[in-house]
């Protein structure tokens, strides 16, 4: 655990001293992770009985449920953990400012900066409490598509209930294709952030421990704090 | 306790059950089979249902814990369904013919129901239970929509049926539409049921037509029931008997482990 900054008071009376990633957030992540497992899991199995691409189907192992029905079974358990965790996370990430101070602003200079760096392999994960411009945009865009995959979920879900809502999509068969693509976006997310999270491990620990302590004046521009090595 | 006679053995089931001989037969070849897949899906995402047991959906466990869900589910729906909210209509033009068959045997299968010898017959809470002729159904009021039928797999279509507004002939018959349930069987042994408000919903019809048409056999003919607000499955097609009921059955699917409300 980081004791770097443990001792060092806030120093102003508006916000404590947090960690990088408080408890609710690890529990939120860790819960999402196993949900977004049993809905892309079960999805697939769901999908595969009306393929929308003549091309591509799941293969059964990759799916969870052993017939439709099971499928759905999953499916319809886990919308409603991930709708009431991703409601939750959308509350508190406004509410206590934390999208604020890590996903903003986006400077396109700096983006262009971090994906020149990327290409030369020089991007700096030193720092874990400062996301560079292509993280702040991946995880806005994965939280995008998670409101989205939730709202066009809904109108399949209950296409007549909510009738105005699939108008809005552009239709049932649209909301469906929506649907896909947003579980599309949001695997291609897991595949980045699991890869990276590996080569970088201790953001993994970090996810689990809630890594280094924030002091709230610093303001998102502000110096990085100073790191304890041992996390 | 059920008013309703035990399901007629299906026509479309051999007697004597499936044979399991050449399962026997080939045992060590679906053996080899499985322990390859096996191998194959420990090397991926899937590996982790199946280090747990195979298949963790099929353990008895996990199938009550998720039916036990999906009975959850039922109720949530029923919460969320609007009894006067109407679902989207359409123009004749955009009706699709012939329909698109759908069963859980192959359309070559269809056993036709003749009409002539055909009753529905009714159970449970309804005052009077004498059975209807088709002739009989026919001379009702008719009532014709353009709805969209979307399947439970996803796919969709839009069709015009018409027929006998369901909450008109349960008011025709002296139904309790206080009751919980509308109970369906059908000539091939199939089982549907509706809760009363989707059944009471003005969209909800024992259709007797297709664009116009008398219903196509393969498609329910002389009866079938056809809500604008479930999904296909749940419109039961050759229709023999009706029971109003406030004890809840389980419906062909349902005992597949299919959620039972299954609204749209």
């Amino acid at each position: 655990m980081s004791q770097a900054h443990i001792d060092a008071p806030p120093t102003v009376a508006t916000g404590r001293v947090r960690q990088l990633h408080p408890l609710p957030i690890r529990v939120m992540h860790w819960i999402n992770a196993l949900t977004i497992f049993i809905m892309i899991g079960s999805g697939w199995k769901i999908y595969d009985d009306d393929p929308i691409f003549g091309w591509l189907q799941f293969a059964d192992f990759l799916t969870i449920g052993r017939w439709a029905q099971h499928g759905l079974q999953w499916h319809f358990f886990g919308m409603w953990i991930l709708a009431a965790n991703g409601l939750t996370y959308l509350i508190y990430g406004l509410r206590t400012g934390r999208f604020h101070r890590m996903l903003f602003p986006i400077s396109l200079r700096q983006l262009l900066g971090n994906i020149s760096d990327a290409l030369h392999f020089r991007l700096a994960h030193d720092d874990p409490t400062q996301y560079n411009m292509v993280q702040r945009l991946l995880y806005l865009g994965v939280i995008g598509a998670g409101i989205a995959i939730v709202v066009s979920g809904l109108a399949i879900w209950k296409p007549i209930q909510f009738s105005g809502l699939v108008w809005l999509l552009g239709g049932f068969q649209t909301a469906r294709l929506i649907h896909f693509l947003c579980m599309s976006a949001i695997f291609g997310f897991v595949l980045v952030h699991v890869t990276l999270a590996l080569l970088v491990p201790h953001t993994i620990v970090t996810m689990l421990s809630g890594g280094p302590r924030i002091d709230p004046a610093r303001s998102s521009q502000g110096p990085a704090p100073e790191i304890d090595t041992s996390i | 306790m059920s008013l309703l006679r035990p399901p007629s053995k299906s026509l479309f089931r051999p007697e004597k059950g499936i044979d399991q001989s050449p399962l026997i037969e080939y045992r060590d070849l679906v053996e080899k089979i499985e322990r390859r897949n096996f191998l194959k899906g420990s090397l991926t995402l899937g590996a982790l249902s199946m280090l747990t047991g195979c298949d963790v959906t099929e353990t008895a466990q996990v199938q009550t814990a998720l039916r036990a869900v999906s009975t959850w589910n039922d109720h949530a729906q029923e919460l969320i369904f609007r009894p006067n909210h109407l679902a989207p209509t359409y123009d004749p033009s955009q009706v699709l013919k012939p329909p698109r068959f759908n069963a859980h045997y192959e359309v070559e299968d269809v056993k036709p129901v003749d009409a002539m010898t055909w009753r529905l017959e009714l159970f449970g809470l309804i005052g009077d239970k004498q059975p209807w002729t088709a002739t009989r159904m026919f001379s009702l009021p008719e009532q014709t929509m353009i709805i969209r039928h979307i399947c439970i797999e996803g796919w969709d279509y839009i069709g015009e049926w018409s027929g006998v507004n369901l909450r008109a002939f349960l008011q025709t018959v002296g139904a309790d539409l206080n009751a919980k349930y509308v109970a369906f069987q059908c000539a091939d042994g199939y089982t549907e049921s509706l809760d009363m408000a989707t059944a009471l919903h003005p969209q909800t019809m024992l259709a007797l037509k297709y664009a116009g048409e008398v219903l196509p056999d393969p498609f329910g003919y002389p009866l079938r029931l056809r809500t604008a607000t479930k999904v296909g499955f749940k419109n039961a097609k050759w229709v023999t008997a009706l029971e109003v009921t406030n004890e809840f059955q389980q419906t062909y699917y349902s005992k597949e482990g299919f959620n039972w409300f299954s609204g749209i």
